[in-house]
């Protein structure tokens, strides 16, 4: 067991947001709503897995809806006390033993900590995904046959649904329906999971995770090669891509941003072109027309010099970017984790290869 | 008839004379005093000395200055503010004020309230307004308070729950009470824009000083009937009353100056403008005669905000950079001897290399005494003057919004250590008088009016929609100054919001007009 303290919380930030792969939401107002819970809570106490009893009661917390919205419309902040206490009774718990995120991303990285420093509970040191993906059926208690529901699902102003539904494919539906009438931001617990779930099924030692790696990117008056050295070690990645960006191609489908951003080559790369895909999230990246990496591999963008992860809201023409490559965790490369979340489940017409293999390949080639 | 134009910069105060056809009558440098207004009197003074016109023909008076900027920067002479954002229960948990430095919340008083209130995304109501919530607060802040921001959440979407709030204010505090709505300041994302409110509210007294000041160093100078005008910075004009509403427009407002005054000396309207000065170089683009506008959010004074600014980025390469080997790697700044240039740089017997001295030496420019130089090897001069041409390269690179060459419109003091071809450039325009683009950029200003919100165009055709916000756009031109009969469409941005079940689209229009 350990502290979260203020520094700690801007270092989850930063390599939560790494690990939101484009998506996961403005990290400024995350972060705000996190450090203004502890100013007002005191710092949060996070557990690692291991320290957390089996038949424990746990409950995530995230938020729901259009990243445009929470910018404007933030929640009042103490919502989750009811919907703890709420879905607890309906699953006739006592104790609610811990929460946790769902997913790492700028903005559901820092919810759990909002939670968690309001209701006094610890912090658990997991997640449903190891990075962030748009639905909630793509989430490793699904991979693992757990059910999304009993889920609550409330708004700022105080209105409360649980939903019990036949599958998690249709609690998206369902839940994405709702929030858009909740005013296109709302903020959802479901997959209540158990001690040995969490264990079983999560993604592990996350937090601490992100923390390092905004510990590496923050790191002051560092040469940016050095910082990258050290962040690709921790992560086990690649840097796949360094260029400008000279096209963003947007557009907006079924409540999604999706695009294109195209790269010209610089430095170690020059003469050389990458395509990224996206949709909310960086989904798929092609050098000189040959895929290097695809989902549910991690694809992150960020700053040339500072490392800092980009956002797919923010890219612009000219921005320069390295492309870094992570592994997914092993559940997301099982038959069902790429059946969720694979290229395919997204529309790109492409069979899931392991990025380790891909870079071999193309590193063969080369050669 | 004569316009008068002033520009405040770090280093100099610049005050010139146009003509009727705006040609240059006469301008001076002067420099910037601590107090800004004494180095505003002393220009004033010696360009009216100089150019012997007849003052009685002077008809607009234009100041481009950095008072507001400088008040936020130092933390003086700034309004105690109450802060009133509508939207409880929603937002509570990031509080106005949330990451501001100490020491200004300080400053400000700190006050502020969360009451019911604002709008969701679609404009359906968030929460009703209590007007008796209001009062009792107001009763509260009596004497506690000068100014009062005013920010609703979605509040750009639908403005009215603001402007109710400040009749309310007006009502009981007095009519002339400063009040500030966001929705007129900044775009969406509540804590920038309710940041920017703050800040504007927080100068309602410095630029009561500012527009008094110059007014009066007219008066004092025998200048009594020209209109007088404060420089924005999105390179137009505003009206004194316009300004005391909005201060914070002035920020920023001296690179827009330049890079109009530019694009007006070089009689071109699309265009990249590199304004070099003693120290750092600014480069902006020009899109139809103005300024491209900033897309992300900005600091001032280490506070986020998100209001208009120009699209600008400097660099450290100026006149007086001081040029070094480390290594054996030529280095150009970012340091530079700045106004002591005249004492420091080898051309003027002084000791430290700068990028002037490169620039002599390879005969781009006569200053000083050439011969000073003559000792530098050739071959490192020019090696200097790549690594000169690389830092700007950079610079114009990220600027552009394709990769095809532009256009560049070279300007400021320190212009002469330019080389005559920079790669990504079609083709270089140095101007004559380029030294005082910015007060030049002050002179020729128009007046503006811009409106922004989000439409929904299936309720609303998109033709109704874009009528709707021109005409609120040329409203708050007249407002600002312009004639109404020369009011023109300039600019016209549609943005479609993903995630929204309607066809809804933030719909931005600015117009342009001549002054009064």
């Amino acid at each position: 067991m350990r502290y979260l303290d203020k520094d700690a919380i801007e270092n989850i930030a930063i390599g939560a947001a790494f690990l939101g792969t484009g998506g996961g939401g403005d990290p400024y107002i995350g972060k705000l709503m996190a450090l203004s819970a502890i100013e007002k809570n005191g710092p949060v106490k996070l557990y690692s897995v291991d320290e957390i009893e089996d038949e424990d009661f746990f409950i995530p917390a995230a938020m729901m809806g259009a990243p445009s919205v929470l910018i404007e419309k933030f929640p009042k902040g103490d919502e989750f006390v009811k919907v703890f206490q709420k879905l607890a009774k309906y699953l006739g718990k006592e104790k609610i033993a811990g929460t946790y995120p769902m997913e790492a991303g700028g903005v559901n990285s820092m919810i759990p900590i909002v939670v968690a420093a309001q209701l006094g509970l610890p912090l658990i040191d997991c997640d449903g995904m190891g990075r962030a993906f748009p639905e909630l059926q793509m989430v490793t208690f699904h991979l693992d046959g757990i059910s999304a529901t009993p889920m609550a699902i409330t708004d700022e102003k105080g209105n409360i649904g649980i939903f019990e539904t036949i599958d998690n494919k249709w609690t998206e539906r369902l839940a994405r329906t709702a929030t858009v009438e909740m005013g296109a931001s709302a903020l959802v617990s479901l997959y209540p999971t158990t001690g040995g779930q969490l264990k079983q099924s999560g993604v592990h030692h996350i937090i601490t995770l992100s923390e390092k790696i905004g510990e590496i990117i923050s790191a002051k008056n560092r040469d940016a090669k050095e910082k990258l050295q050290e962040l690709l070690k921790l992560v086990s990645g690649y840097e796949l891509f360094q260029g400008k960006i000279v096209d963003v191609i947007r557009e907006t489908k079924g409540g999604f941003n999706l695009g294109k951003i195209n790269l010209e080559g610089m430095e170690g790369y020059k003469n050389e072109k990458m395509k990224v895909h996206f949709q909310n999230e960086n989904l798929i990246a092609e050098k000189n027309d040959q895929v290097v990496a695809m989902t549910p591999d991690l694809l992150c963008l960020v700053d040339y010099e500072t490392l800092l992860p980009v956002t797919t809201e923010s890219l612009k023409y000219g921005k320069r970017v390295r492309v870094i490559g992570l592994p997914a965790h092993e559940k997301w490369r099982t038959e069902k984790g790429i059946e969720t979340a694979g290229p395919r489940y997204f529309g790109y017409d492409y069979d899931y290869v392991p990025m380790e293999e891909l870079v071999k390949k193309v590193v063969a080639e080369h050669v | 008839m004569y316009k008068l134009g002033i520009d405040v910069g770090g280093t100099n105060t610049d005050a010139i004379i146009l003509d009727a056809n705006h040609s240059l009558v006469h301008c001076v440098k002067s420099p910037t005093s601590l107090d800004i207004k004494t180095g505003i009197e002393t220009a004033l003074q010696q360009l009216l000395k100089e150019a012997n016109i007849d003052k009685t023909k002077i008809t607009h008076a234009m100041l481009g200055t950095t008072q507001c900027t400088n008040a936020i920067v130092e933390r003086k002479k700034l309004a105690r503010v109450g802060v009133i954002r509508l939207g409880y229960p929603a937002t509570a948990s990031v509080l106005p004020y949330t990451a501001w430095p100490q020491d200004i919340i300080e400053k400000l008083s700190g006050n502020y309230a969360l009451v019911h209130g604002g709008y969701e995304y679609d404009g359906q109501l968030l929460g009703e307004l209590d007007e008796v919530e209001i009062k009792v607060l107001l009763e509260e802040w009596r004497d506690k308070v000068e100014s009062i921001a005013v920010i609703g959440v979605f509040s750009s979407i639908k403005n009215d729950q603001e402007f109710r709030v400040r009749d309310i204010i007006q009502d009981v505090y007095g009519e002339e009470f400063p009040v500030s709505c966001s929705s007129l300041i900044g775009s969406v994302g509540l804590i920038e824009r309710e940041n920017a409110t703050i800040l504007n509210a927080a100068l309602c007294k410095v630029i009561e000083t500012t527009t008094k000041g110059f007014v009066q160093a007219l008066k004092q100078e025998g200048i009594f009937g020209a209109e007088v005008y404060l420089c924005q910075n999105d390179g137009t004009l505003m009206s004194i009353d316009y300004a005391k509403q909005f201060p914070i427009l002035t920020i920023a407002c001296g690179p827009t100056n330049s890079i109009r005054g530019a694009s007006y000396l070089a009689q071109v309207k699309n265009t990249m403008v590199l304004d070099v000065g003693g120290t750092t170089s600014d480069i902006g683009v020009l899109q139809d005669g103005f300024p491209r506008e900033s897309s992300v959010a900005v600091e001032v004074g280490d506070i986020r905000t998100n209001f208009r600014m120009p699209d600008i980025i400097s660099v450290g390469l100026g006149g007086g950079s001081i040029v070094r080997v480390n290594n054996g790697k030529i280095t150009v700044g970012p340091d530079s001897v700045g106004y002591r240039i005249g004492q420091e740089a080898m051309v003027f017997g002084g000791e430290t290399l700068t990028t002037t001295d490169i620039a002599v030496r390879l005969g781009l420019a006569e200053v000083g005494d050439k011969s000073l130089v003559e000792h530098i090897d050739e071959k490192f001069a020019i090696d200097v003057l790549l690594e000169i041409s690389s830092i700007i390269e950079h610079a114009i690179d990220k600027m552009k919004t394709s990769s095809d060459d532009v256009q560049l419109v070279i300007v400021g003091g320190g212009s002469i250590i330019v080389p005559d071809t920079i790669r990504g450039v079609s083709d270089i325009i140095k101007p004559e008088n380029g030294n005082v683009a910015n007060a030049i950029g002050a002179s020729i200003a128009q007046i503006s009016g811009q409106y922004e919100q989000i439409y929904i165009y299936s309720r609303e055709s998109r033709e109704d929609s874009l009528k709707d916000a021109q005409e609120k756009a040329v409203n708050q031109a007249e407002l600002a100054g312009a004639v109404p009969k020369t009011i023109e469409l300039v600019e016209v941005e549609e943005t479609p919001l993903a995630y929204h079940p309607e066809n809804a689209t933030r719909l931005r229009v600015k117009v342009v007009g001549e002054m009064r």
